[in-house]
């Protein structure tokens, strides 16, 4: 009941948005108004059939893309850790490596992987690259905000029990991030998924980038939007998951406990 | 609960029963000198502290009361050695050095500070972990004064489940778990509700009692500083210096109702709220 009362809402504006969108698409309004072919606007109905039709074809590329998000991601989360425990513990390395940091995410991604794909190939690299380049910013920021966030009160409350610089940081500071670390990790796993696909787009021989870019080839709109919803289902999944081990993991209360 | 916790150990303790013993442990630390010469100190243009002597002799308790801001705890940072001073000298057990007088003292700041990812008893244990004491024989440490501070059957409770009064004692007790002569005490009260606030001061009477640390005590409550003290220093307003000093000849006693209400009490008061407002100078 109470899941019901929860979901509904959130449910009745879908399904008020698919009936407008399937009336739309099924009567020709829209491609009427769009002044196109009546193929192009597929109803939700046709992506529902797509779905399921092109099942196999969707699985098997969503596996190709779903391993180059976690990997991408795994490896985004490795670097950004460390790049902020790093910048957190050295003013030296703060200078040399931030003004980096915040450059790589000037870089148009648009105009890089192109490159990369001249430079790396079809396979794996790079999009590995693209989904890191994305996912590792939020994640070192944050990180780096959560082992500043320590009370200086606390700190000189660590010195005085005796505690060093290693057990401030292993203590005291290290799980003072870990909540925002996580918040940084939902940021980077929602828009991986973006740059997994995008990687794709631009060069590769599978996964859902590589679907899309066939299927809008091939005037198959209906397949391209069910890739899409493939997609999205995808991110959400791993939000989920995210936040599911964020649960399991801060099982304290973290909201602004360590300032005050 | 308080009742409980008096007719639980200190003075019991201290009479010779060794069975209850960690608690006996905690408290055969001993005291240590403390003494303060000629001490300034200064942020930028203000000018915190002008000169302050003071000598502590081990086991003693000294109150520290002076208005806010009068830099009373920049005093206590600077004998812990958390901040080098500008001018003269400290020594504790006759140290002079920053790092051996970080090591002789436990300083225990105004708020409780217990880390809201660790159970009361970790918390409590925080100094025995630091100083590489493995996990479970801290836990044992720490818990066996579990009992006797009111904190049974807390041990895993997280901070954001204990009540002010149980997260001070348990900041209390991570202070006293460090092993250190000295306590520096920093206004250990002053987040407490008045009711609370006297049932603490009354614990607190009943665990200095028989102890031998020496015990520096730091707050703006002038009843709390001549209730639990041998000696008060009243501060002057800033750049502080010592505008008095009141010797207290009555025992420290655990029944705080009695001890606050009895007329040479209330005559140690007038004079230290005499001193505090800066008359009779």
């Amino acid at each position: 009941m109470s899941a019901l009362r929860r979901y509904a809402a959130p449910l009745a504006v879908i399904l008020v948005l698919l009936g407008a969108w399937e009336v739309a698409a099924r009567w020709d309004l829209l491609s009427n108004a769009l002044n196109i072919q009546d193929f192009l606007v597929p109803a939700p109905s046709d992506i529902a059939k797509s779905l399921w039709d092109d099942r196999s074809l969707l699985g098997s590329n969503a596996w190709v893309t779903l391993k180059e998000v976690l990997l991408g991601f795994g490896i985004a989360a490795a670097a950004g850790i460390g790049f902020a425990f790093l910048i957190h513990l050295s003013d030296t390395a703060r200078r040399a490596i931030y003004p980096l940091l915040i450059g790589s995410q000037t870089i148009p991604i648009v105009i890089l992987a192109p490159i990369l794909v001249v430079w790396f190939g079809f396979g794996l690299t790079p999009k590995l690259v693209i989904v890191a380049l994305i996912c590792f910013f939020p994640i070192t920021v944050n990180t780096l905000d959560g082992l500043r966030s320590v009370d200086p009160e606390m700190t000189k409350m660590m010195r005085a029990l005796g505690a060093g610089r290693f057990q401030r940081l292993w203590r005291v500071e290290a799980p003072a991030s870990l909540p925002y670390a996580f918040s940084g990790a939902k940021v980077a796993v929602s828009v991986s998924v973006i740059g997994a696909v995008f990687a794709e787009y631009v060069g590769s021989s599978s996964g859902l980038g590589h679907l899309i870019n066939q299927a809008q080839a091939q005037l198959l709109t209906a397949r391209s939007f069910a890739a899409v919803v493939v997609l999205s289902a995808m991110a959400i999944g791993l939000f989920g998951l995210v936040s599911a081990i964020e649960r399991r993991v801060i099982t304290w209360d973290s909201r602004g406990v360590m300032r005050s | 609960m308080l009742t409980r916790l008096r007719e639980g150990t200190p003075d019991a303790a201290h009479e010779g029963r060794p069975g209850t013993d960690g608690a006996a442990a905690l408290y055969a630390v001993g005291g240590a000198a403390l003494r303060v010469s000629g001490l300034g100190h200064s942020f930028g243009e203000l000018r915190a502290i002008d000169r302050i002597d003071l000598e502590v002799d081990p086991g003693e308790v000294v109150g520290i009361v002076g208005p806010s801001g009068c830099g009373k705890t920049t005093l206590l940072e600077l004998v812990a050695g958390l901040r080098p001073p500008d001018a003269g000298a400290i020594a504790v057990d006759g140290r002079s050095m920053p790092a051996d007088r970080l090591e002789r003292c436990a300083y225990m700041p105004q708020r409780d500070l217990l880390l809201p990812w660790l159970s009361a008893v970790d918390n409590a244990a925080l100094a025995l972990r630091i100083s590489g004491i493995p996990r479970p024989e801290a836990r044992a440490r720490a818990g066996a004064h579990f009992d006797r501070l009111g904190l049974a059957g807390f041990e895993s409770s997280r901070p954001e489940e204990l009540s002010g009064g149980m997260r001070q004692r348990v900041a209390f007790l991570r202070t006293l778990m460090a092993g250190r002569p000295v306590l520096l005490l920093d206004e250990p009260f002053a987040s407490l509700d008045a009711i609370t606030r006297a049932e603490m001061q009354s614990w607190l009477a009943g665990v200095l009692g028989p102890d031998r640390h020496t015990v520096l005590l730091v707050t703006h409550d002038v009843e709390e500083a001549l209730y639990l003290s041998d000696r008060v220093l009243v501060l002057s307003p800033r750049p502080a210096s010592v505008a008095d000093r009141i010797e207290i000849d009555a025992p420290r006693t655990a029944d705080r109702a009695a001890a606050v209400t009895s007329p040479e009490f209330a005559q140690l008061k007038e004079r230290a709220l005499r001193s505090l407002a800066g008359e009779g100078r």
